[in-house]
């Protein structure tokens, strides 16, 4: 039997649009599933079915050869006999419970010796020596979302599922743990589901990313792919950023890095230690159009390109430019006319730093 | 004093609290998370002891325990003799009357308990029944000291019910409410003020403990 992840579900609320997903996908040791969307798109509820912790009215849930859920021949796995890690938005860690204690929670079944080992084992994975004995409400949030990743691991789960894992983080240590969860996940060799509604959380852990929106699931494919080659105008408006290129971080000084993409060179924010392989992502709406030839302005990239697609898109226009690599501008029609833009006519596309943002890749 | 009838609302009090804890957990359980669109009937059939008169509550379960009835003559032919005015009969007259006084802390406590909580020991491997004796049981704490003394003190001063059901037999059914009664009857005044006395001092003492450990819980006095 093929290994895959078979979801096709219904599941409805009242006063709400039903939720309809269908998905499939091939599932790898560590395949990371992301399903994306804006709040109230009804990822939580696919993972939460996933999980056993919400019963689609119709529909069959089948993760390798497991059935979890068949509606039409009326098997209903407990989330109790899933072994799966879950790890919820708050995390819900146990507040009675010692860091230990939480670990341990879900290894029952072990005796008290192997139990031990276990604790000892995640702990030191996780890197939360001592505070084996703290209670949650001691830690910060990042020693949270470690014991609570550490506790969904503890009983070695067949999948893991991680509602929006690094959403109730503060900017900077949401920014550090991403690549940290990333690099876990691979090491842990443990396939898993991650909801977020970040794009760049999606890039980053991402190997197959399912969009949604309004109930349904718009597009599956690879991340990069899906954000830069969105199937629909409507993919393209909850994604949000239109272009996910490939680059080489060249020099990174002060924050401001230098990246290569297909011999245009583009300057873009980024952390320190993003490391030379890159996705950088630009929004259309962020690149300014310039007649070729035009004199200086603040931004601090301007590429020379030529016009290869102008496509309207209600009041504004998409104007596709190659400098190297195809760029996508948002303009108005007013600016195309005054620009006289047309497919073959030589522009300077300019784009702020601040509006490139670098995300780091994992070279394959 | 009389030691007798003290002995007796003691050890009354322990086994309402004693079964409450056990009868009145299960109920409070299935209150708090069963999704049955019909449970406020069982929610209100709990709360009825609350507002109605202990001497028609008393009535209608010696009306019930009686020889006439299915379940008295059930009793009489299993155990050998009839079920009102003895001290089994009193007892089961005190879990009902004092069940909403357990059950309504014990739900009020569940009812706290983050569902989100709940969900993670479930996928964690662990059964329902052992997620509510090693998660719920824990957080709800509180609730359930609250609701077994409450059930105790309130037993402790039971007196209508215990007239009706249990009459005032001298070591068996004659609990200190009663013993007080009587002692005003016949114009003993120092002996009830002893006993009563003793009743009040208990009581503040169960409340005390009650309101020091949360106020949370049971509130009878509005959330500060």
């Amino acid at each position: 039997m093929a290994a895959e992840m078979i979801i096709d579900m219904i599941k409805t609320y009242s006063g709400r649009v039903p939720i309809q997903a269908r998905l499939r996908y091939d599932v790898e040791a560590s395949t990371v599933l992301i399903l994306f969307g804006p709040s109230g798109s009804g990822k939580t509820t696919i993972l939460r079915s996933v999980a056993g912790l919400e019963w689609p009215e119709e529909g069959r849930i089948q993760f390798l050869s497991r059935t979890w859920l068949d509606t039409k021949s009326g098997i209903r796995v407990s989330p109790q006999d899933r072994q799966i890690g879950y790890m919820p938005q708050d995390y819900a860690l146990f507040p009675t419970y010692s860091v230990a204690g939480n670990i341990a929670y879900g290894l029952g079944a072990l005796a008290s010796q192997d139990r031990n080992r276990r604790v000892a084992e995640v702990v030191e994975l996780f890197q939360l020596q001592g505070l084996e004995a703290a209670k949650p409400r001691e830690l910060s949030g990042g020693q949270q979302q470690r014991v609570a990743l550490a506790r969904a691991v503890a009983p070695r789960p067949q999948l893991l599922l991680l509602d929006e894992p690094l959403s109730a983080l503060d900017a900077p240590t949401r920014l550090q743990l991403r690549g940290e969860l990333r690099s876990l996940l691979k090491q842990l060799a443990l396939p898993s589901i991650i909801v977020t509604h970040d794009w760049a959380e999606a890039l980053t852990m991402g190997d197959v990313m399912a969009v949604m929106g309004e109930g349904q699931i718009h597009q599956v494919g690879k991340p990069h792919e899906v954000f830069s080659r969105p199937a629909d105008a409507e993919v393209a408006r909850i994604v949000g950023v239109e272009m996910v290129v490939q680059g080489q971080v060249i020099e990174n000084e002060n924050g401001l890095a230098t990246v290569a993409v297909n011999g245009t060179r583009l300057k873009g924010l980024s952390s320190d230690a993003i490391g030379a392989a890159v996705y950088v992502c630009i929004r259309a709406e962020d690149v300014v159009l310039e007649p070729a030839g035009s004199g200086m302005t603040s931004a601090r990239n301007h590429l020379k390109g030529v016009v290869c697609d102008i496509a309207p898109q209600g009041v504004m226009v998409q104007v596709t430019i190659d400098c190297g690599f195809l760029l996508t501008a948002t303009v108005t029609r007013r600016a195309v006319e005054d620009l006289c833009l047309v497919p073959g006519v030589s522009v300077i596309a300019a784009i702020k730093a601040g509006a490139v943002h670098l995300v780091p890749r994992s070279v394959a | 004093m009389n030691w007798t009838a003290i002995w007796v609302t003691f050890k009354l009090a322990s086994l309402t609290a004693g079964v409450l804890l056990i009868v009145g957990l299960l109920i409070a359980y299935w209150l708090t998370f069963s999704k049955w669109r019909w449970k406020f009937i069982v929610e209100s059939v709990v709360a009825l002891p609350l507002v109605l008169p202990p001497t028609v509550l008393g009535f209608y379960i010696l009306v019930a325990i009686g020889p006439h009835s299915p379940v008295g003559r059930l009793y009489s032919d299993l155990v050998g003799h009839p079920l009102p005015f003895t001290f089994e009969g009193l007892l089961l007259a005190s879990i009902l009357y004092s069940l909403p006084f357990a059950v309504q802390p014990f739900a009020a406590a569940f009812e706290q308990v983050d569902r989100r909580l709940i969900e993670a020991s479930w996928t964690l491997g662990v059964s329902k029944v052992a997620t509510f004796f090693k998660l719920i049981v824990p957080l709800s704490m509180a609730g359930l000291v609250t609701g077994a003394v409450l059930s105790f003190a309130h037993t402790l001063g039971e007196f209508g019910v215990v007239l009706m059901v249990g009459g005032n037999i001298e070591g068996e059914t004659r609990t200190v409410s009663i013993d007080i009664y009587d002692e005003v009857q016949v114009l003993n005044y120092a002996g009830a003020a002893k006993t009563a006395l003793l009743l009040l001092a208990v009581s503040y003492g169960v409340l005390l403990l009650v309101y020091a450990m949360n106020r949370k819980v049971w509130a009878v006095w509005p959330q500060k």
